[in-house]
């Protein structure tokens, strides 16, 4: 059987090395040639109760022969380590899916533990998949009782094990996975040795099983790749990678200051690694330290960057307004999650658009950025950077819990040629001259003052979160000069829009029926469903990376088709701001489930609105007021 | 710089706006004073403040300054002293900004023993918001906002410092100019984080409030000099005091009745004995006054540097080419 593309899941408990396996296959399935794109889904847990539905981790693979851009809809391949693991991801595998079941946990115990009243395998609720029942924990523990591993030692092996047998499933290579078995478990053979007896015995276990029929083959794509080279990245080490290589093109020293927090964490780990690349990580006693360090960093010279999740990003709104005020770079990462409060700490959502935008007490405008996909993060972490040494503000980036686990190949950038990121110098103080003067003396197009930190002789100024006199940087209470001020922090932040590229159309025509407009980790779904869509229909994908202010030339652009479809991951915030700042009306597609869009739901909509004139009609109230998906 | 600056060098061109009579002038003046001491070029050195009457203090130094958000000073301050831990910097507050909403961040600022110099003016008052009780106001005081006295106890600083780990703490008063300037010059001087409560008055919103170690007769009968290395005595020339360990409790008895080897010696370094100390005050007791601890501990911006430095001679200096490049990758 071969396929254009195929879409694996991983399913166990959060125990039972699922996301280790996830990763492995994906690293075998890039040097199999193919595209990828993974989603990560954990529980919040850590251990959730063995056995239990709540406690399932699942990692999903698409890998393919064409360009890939999502984690896909429905598996067609299930690998559940136990019956919880089936019940949950049942309901989301496709009509005929492969399923691999571990029976060795499909005991009456593990049954009821999963709220199973009959074995899934005899009520029928598995009938039209085809099931393979493999009972991989005596296999693994035969394959590893050589090397007198206790029981439950041995057992742990068992990922390994169904990884060889998946590996053989999808004719990949194990010779790589054994490399990395060797390397990971060097300090103790016994486990190495277990572990890559286990995964040759899985692998070994396909040859006998007669599994080939049933796996669509995915042949290799390499040529259909701009050549050059290549490595699996997720979304997180994108961004740490994008924040180093920033601070390098700027010459200067970052400090990242951070506080642990789902689903941002990874963040902080990576940047921990980079001592050697004059990357400071301070990991501070709380949210608001964290942003307040950052500033501090900044107002020394360095690259202040702080990174958290939503309600971490609430906590730093004050400091926020605080480096507005002082006019002082900093950039805030927001990993966002499903909320309000503390909500869905493991899943996505991209329902901080409203709060990088609108906020923060008084009138406080930054510049808001966001990332599209694992890859991009790198690009937008340069970006975020440039923006705020440029304009001397601070800078959000959002990204989400998707973006920051998920994983795709990315074509290595040539730092060397990404050009520099230059700072605002202070120009020379004339003998009398006043020194905030000089310190507020503001580009005229960026609208940034020269980054003058603490050290520099002859320029000693006081600064701080009280209104200044907007030449002399001297506390002002003068109520026009505030209003000076006002109009000179808005102005700023609109000046970004003078230095940033115009909206680009993804695909399809420039003017046209329906624009389907996503920003962020939607990118994926977005693409594909509009490339679902017959070319004569006139639709076109447009992804915003700017957020605030928008590109100049987005309100011209969307005008140019006669209708604008948002699909978001929250309840229409894109398309509160597009009626806001630029006075277009949209069609919303919102899904909140803390799981990204599905390709199909995007196509459902498209599809819906490109019905004849009387079906849109009677739809239309409806689909104005946003439909959940 | 061209010359050694002054005292008065130290001062910036913008106008004072304290309450007349406020107990911020002479410790601005004190500090103005102890910098051309430090010999330190002034643009090495910054003043960092949060919210309230003391926080204005930056904008009247001629140094580096930034007046940031209610509390998070010793926040600010660690960022600036990672990034840049070539800078000499003072964190000013009150005891609302450090010990109420800034309290979390203080606890922090000393465990960690950051090199900054930390000075807290205690006026047991919020002033700036126009007199409502602090975290260091006595139990049951009358404000605006507690007409019928406040319900919660207060916060002792010093316990609190010392409860936090901090590697220097002294008390001193802003009426006691001399003093003033040499525990100014000993907090500045301590490598780590210096804790120094500055016993400040509020003359408009909690007069006197110190008053046990300003009326001329209380200061004499309750001022107890800590000095490393001397007993602890207190009191009239004719009437001394002693203050002596009897089993594991502090007590007070007449300095004549007590032999020589039974005197509490003072030790700096003591920080059991400075916990002890930090407890002391009016009426049962005397009031101490000087450096109750200085120790040496490892610094937290000095451990940083010896991991970066490590980094470095392990892994050499970073590329990030090669990072992008490291793990597997694959050509096509």
């Amino acid at each position: 059987m071969k396929s254009q593309s195929v879409v694996i899941r991983f399913a166990g408990d959060s125990g039972d090395g699922v996301q280790l396996m996830g990763t492995q296959f994906v690293a075998a399935t890039a040097l199999a040639g193919n595209d990828f794109a993974t989603f990560p889904d954990f529980p919040a847990e850590i251990r959730a109760p063995a056995g239990t539905t709540f406690g399932v981790s699942a990692y999903q693979i698409h890998l393919g022969a064409r360009p890939i851009t999502t984690a896909g809809d429905a598996p067609q391949v299930l690998v559940a380590f136990n019956p919880a693991a089936l019940k949950v991801n049942l309901p989301l595998v496709a009509d005929g899916a492969l399923i691999v079941l571990n029976i060795d946990s499909f005991t009456s115990r593990g049954l009821s533990k999963a709220g199973y009243e009959k074995d899934p395998r005899q009520s029928g609720v598995l009938d039209g998949y085809q099931v393979v029942e493999v009972d991989m924990t005596k296999h693994t523990l035969e394959a590893t009782q050589q090397f007198g591993l206790s029981k439950s030692d041995a057992g742990r092996c068992k990922n390994f094990w169904s990884l060889g047998l998946v590996q053989w499933m999808f004719n990949h290579d194990i010779a790589p996975i054994e490399d990395w078995i060797t390397k990971r478990f060097a300090k103790d053979a016994t486990i190495r040795d277990a572990n890559l007896a286990a995964l040759r015995a899985g692998h070994a276990y396909g040859e006998t099983a007669e599994l080939a029929a049933a796996v669509p083959h995915v042949p290799a794509i390499e040529a259909q790749f701009p050549p050059g080279e290549y490595r699996g990245v997720r979304g997180g080490e994108a961004l740490s990678l994008g924040l180093a290589a920033a601070a390098e093109l700027a010459d200067r020293k970052m400090i990242f200051c951070s506080y642990p927090i789902t689903p941002a964490s990874p963040l902080l780990h990576t940047l921990a690694r980079y001592g050697n690349l004059g990357v400071g990580v301070f990991q501070a006693e709380d949210e608001i330290a964290a942003v307040c360090a950052a500033i501090g960093a900044s107002y020394g010279g360095a690259i202040g960057v702080t990174s958290s999740s939503g309600p971490g990003i609430a906590l730093k709104t004050e400091a926020i307004g605080l480096a507005i005020n002082a006019e002082l770079p900093i950039v805030i990462v927001n990993s966002q999650r499903g909320g309000p409060s503390t909500g869905l700490p493991t899943k996505t959502e991209q329902s901080d658009l409203y709060q990088a935008v609108y906020g923060r007490n008084a009138d406080a405008p930054i510049p808001v950025i966001a990332a599209r996909s694992p890859s991009d993060c790198f690009e937008v972490a340069i970006e975020a950077v440039r923006i705020a040494l440029r304009h001397m503000t601070p800078v959000m980036l959002l990204t989400d819990g998707y973006l920051a686990n998920a994983a795709e190949p990315w074509l290595i950038p040539n730092v060397d040629e990404i050009p520099r990121i230059t700072t605002n110098a202070p120009g020379p103080r004339d003998v009398g001259q006043d020194i905030g003067t000089v310190i507020f003396n503001r580009d005229p197009e960026s609208l940034g003052r020269p980054w003058v930190s603490p050290g520099t002789p002859n320029l000693m100024h006081r600064i701080g979160g009280l209104e200044k006199d907007i030449k002399t940087g001297n506390i002002s209470y003068d109520a026009q000069n505030h209003q000076a001020m006002t109009n000179l922090r808005a102005d700023k932040v609109a000046a970004v829009a003078k230095f940033i590229p115009p909206q680009a159309v993804e695909q399809g025509p420039e003017k046209g029926a329906l624009a389907v407009v996503g920003w962020g980790s939607t990118y994926g779904a977005i693409y594909q469903a509009v490339r679902a869509i017959p070319a004569h229909e006139r639709v076109s994908h447009i992804h915003i990376r700017h957020l605030s202010p928008f590109p100049e030339n987005l309100g011209d652009l969307l005008r140019g088709f006669d209708r604008i479809l948002v699909p978001e991951m929250n309840m229409g915030q894109l398309a509160t701001l597009l009626r806001d700042k630029l006075g277009v009306e949209t069609v919303q597609l919102n899904k909140v489930t803390g799981q990204p869009f599905l390709i199909a739901e995007v196509v459902q909509k498209i599809r819906s609105l490109l019905a004849p004139a009387a079906a849109v009609r009677k739809a239309t109230p409806k689909a104005v007021r946003g439909e959940r998906a | 710089m061209s010359a050694q600056p002054a005292a008065k060098d130290f001062a910036s061109s913008q106008e004072v706006r304290w309450c007349p009579g406020c107990g911020d002038y002479a410790v601005l003046s004190a500090i103005q004073k102890s910098m051309p001491d430090l010999g330190i070029p002034r643009e090495n050195i910054v003043f960092i403040s949060g919210i309230g009457c003391s926080s204005r203090f930056p904008y009247y130094m001629n140094t580096y300054g930034f007046h940031t958000i209610h509390g998070r000073a010793p926040a600010l301050a660690t960022g600036l002293k990672v990034a840049r831990p070539d800078l000499k910097i003072f964190v000013v507050t009150g005891d609302g900004d450090g010990l109420s909403i800034g309290g979390n961040h203080m606890l922090h600022v000393l465990r960690r023993n950051v090199d900054v110099t930390v000075l807290l003016f205690n006026n047991r008052i919020y002033g700036l918001t126009k007199g409502q009780y602090s975290p260091t106001s006595e139990l049951g005081k009358v404000t605006k906002s507690t007409p019928l006295g406040s319900a919660d106890r207060p916060v002792n600083p010093l316990a609190f410092a010392l409860g936090c780990g901090a590697t220097f703490v002294g008390r001193t008063v802003d009426r006691n100019i001399p003093h003033m300037d040499e525990m100014l010059k000993r907090a500045a001087a301590h490598r780590g984080t210096a804790f120094l409560e500055i016993l400040q008055n509020c003359n408009v919103y909690n007069d006197l409030a110190w008053n046990v170690l300003y009326d001329k007769e209380s200061k004499l009968l309750h001022e107890l000099r800590l000095q490393h290395g001397k007993p602890l005595l207190f009191g009239p020339a004719d009437a001394r005091k002693a203050v002596i360990m009897q089993g594991v409790t502090p007590k007070v008895v007449d300095a004549s009745g007590v032999a020589e080897n039974a005197l509490w010696i003072h030790d700096e370094k003591n920080i059991n004995a400075a916990k002890l100390l930090a407890d002391l005050f009016a009426p049962d007791f005397p009031v101490p006054i000087g450096v109750l601890e200085a120790i040496e501990a490892p610094i937290y911006e000095d451990v940083v540097i010896e991991q970066e430095k490590r980094a470095l001679s392990e892994r050499g200096p970073g590329d990030i080419a090669k990072l992008l490049t490291s793990g597997d990758t694959w050509k096509i």
